[in-house]
């Protein structure tokens, strides 16, 4: 019999990793995630896992850049300003080609901000916030338990293309409980041998090296070339993404996490209204769902895209660029920690769309 | 679907009493979500959660912009919150702290004297379930056995606090208004 349970967004992410077989945790309390380190604190000892609260999120993350190199399915997490100071230690954890998950719950910025929900870290997340040409596999959930059916899996992705999946968040997917069914804790026997790993094993096999550095153009080039075949297959592989009540809508509103799931109910309210509204959901960020895209931009169908978000305009930019030209795309964007409701959605497209 | 804005000051259960809430829905199959406030308002002094249950589909948005019921257990929540009742909707006052009547005439008022009924079954900290139990009793939302269930299984690994957390509920329950 599944387990259900009521829990905070914050504490189903800390359990889901350490099923999905996380044992170890770095990080740096900021506010509002810091229900995951608290909850590690306790739950990895119970697991032989190990917590460390760092003395910084630089050494937090570069603790991780240890970690995951030695073999360890590890973790960190923090909150926008947090997640900044981790720029250096992702890119080098990229370059290095290495499996990890990180956990940013966003709170609005600029500068330390505030600690309200925000979406306004979406470039910083699938453009590269740190240095170099990298990408990493970015989930955007909207509910407790796709938290943790996302979480679940992270490490044996992670491991797939060997590098860092992300899961972006906000304060209310932390904040929010609802009831969710746990799976059970995965097999440590199962997970895929690491034969790259600086474990300690393969004594006489040749030298297992973990390093960013090539200071030959040709090799770094070499080494970009495969980065990208990964992102490639990444992007052919890992798409997710929802589409709700768009089979015959002719204004489709897109948005992601949890603001997505204020856009549900404004759908639902506009349709109630006589208004074919639908949904696009993206739930992976990186891959962008294109092809998602690309059958609403080239529908004769729909006649209007609304991008919604808690930013001054970010994620809208990859929506103009898959409508080339072809839809007009209208934007509506709270910022500051300020949240819009379903009515304000219904109110921003009754006027300025319809 | 039913939205549930509960709202007081810090330390009067209203966080308690909107997972009470959802714990009831959960055990009965239905879907909720429960989103307190953690901002700066929690700095002031006071709390709220907006709580969402809707018996045959999962929630979508949990953010609440018009309820159908507001729980008030202090003056500045009821203050703050009252014109976000629908018209026809609920909006129960504690009226051993708030003295002023409801301002959203459009929306049914009901007064109870929580802190004075609990202080006087011996639990001065139960007067959330007071309420709760009013509530319950108005909204039908839940059937008394299923929050009567849903606190011992809640209050389970808190065992000496059931017997007189139940007679709060039924006191907020049988309370005629």
């Amino acid at each position: 019999m599944a387990e259900r349970k009521l829990m905070k967004g914050n504490e189903a992410i800390a359990e889901a990793a350490i099923r999905g077989g996380c044992r170890f945790y770095a990080g740096y309390p900021i506010t509002p995630q810091n229900e995951i380190p608290e909850y590690m604190s306790w739950r990895l000892p119970q697991v032989g896992g190990r917590f460390i609260q760092a003395e910084s999120e630089i050494s937090a993350i570069n603790m991780v850049y240890g970690a995951a190199g030695a073999g360890a399915r590890a973790m960190t997490s923090s909150s926008s300003p947090g997640i900044s100071l981790k720029q250096e230690g992702i890119s080098y954890i990229c370059g290095a080609e290495l499996p990890c998950v990180i956990i940013n719950m966003v709170r609005s910025g600029p500068g330390l901000g505030g600690i309200q929900p925000a979406q306004s870290d979406y470039f910083q997340t699938v453009k590269g916030g740190g240095h170099g040409d990298y990408r990493m596999l970015v989930y955007s959930p909207c509910s407790v338990q796709e938290c943790v059916d996302l979480l679940y899996d992270a490490y044996d992705k992670a491991e797939e293309y060997r590098l860092p999946v992300m899961i972006l968040g906000d304060g209310m997917l932390g904040q929010i409980m609802e009831a969710v069914t746990l799976p059970e804790m995965k097999d440590a026997a199962s997970f895929a041998k690491k034969p790259w790993a600086a474990d300690g094993t393969g004594v006489g096999e040749g030298r297992r090296i973990i390093n960013s550095l090539y200071i030959v153009p040709d090799e770094l080039e070499a080494m970009n070339r495969k980065l990208q075949k990964v992102y490639d297959r990444m992007c052919e592989n890992e798409v997710m993404c929802e589409n709700y009540r768009t089979d015959d809508a002719e204004i489709v509103i897109t948005a992601y996490g949890t603001v997505a799931r204020i856009a549900k109910s404004a759908v639902d309210v506009l349709r109630e209204q006589g208004i074919k509204a639908g949904l696009l959901r993206p739930i992976t960020l990186y891959p962008f769902p294109k092809e998602y895209f690309e059958s609403v931009m080239s529908s004769p169908t729909v006649k209007d895209i609304v991008a919604v978000e808690l930013s001054m305009g970010q994620y809208v930019e990859d929506v103009r660029l898959a409508a080339a030209g072809r839809k007009k795309v209208s934007f509506y964007g709270r910022s500051g920690g300020n949240v819009m409701s379903p009515e304000d959605i219904v109110e921003y497209v009754l006027k300025e769309v319809k | 679907m039913e939205k549930i804005i509960v709202a007081g000051f810090g330390g009067q259960g209203v966080l308690s009493l909107g997972q009470l809430l959802v714990y009831a829905a959960m055990y009965e199959n239905q879907y909720a979500t429960w989103l307190p406030s953690y901002g700066p308002e929690m700095r002031g002094g006071t709390a709220n959660c907006s709580v969402v249950i809707d018996a045959d589909k999962p929630v979508a948005s949990p953010i609440i912009a018009i309820a159908d019921t507001l729980i008030a257990m202090n003056k500045p929540s009821l203050e703050k919150f009252q014109a976000n009742v629908r018209e026809g909707g609920l909006v129960i006052i504690n009226s051993s702290l708030i003295f002023e009547k409801c301002a959203n005439k459009n929306a049914r008022a009901v007064y109870v004297d929580a802190n004075r009924i609990a202080h006087s079954l011996g639990n001065n900290k139960a007067s959330n379930l007071v309420i709760l139990g009013a509530y319950i009793r108005q909204s039908g939302l839940f059937s008394r056995e299923v929050i009567l269930s849903t606190i011992e299984k809640v209050y389970a690994s808190k065992p000496q606090f059931i017997p007189s957390n139940k007679a709060c509920f039924e006191a907020g329950y049988n309370l005629e208004v």
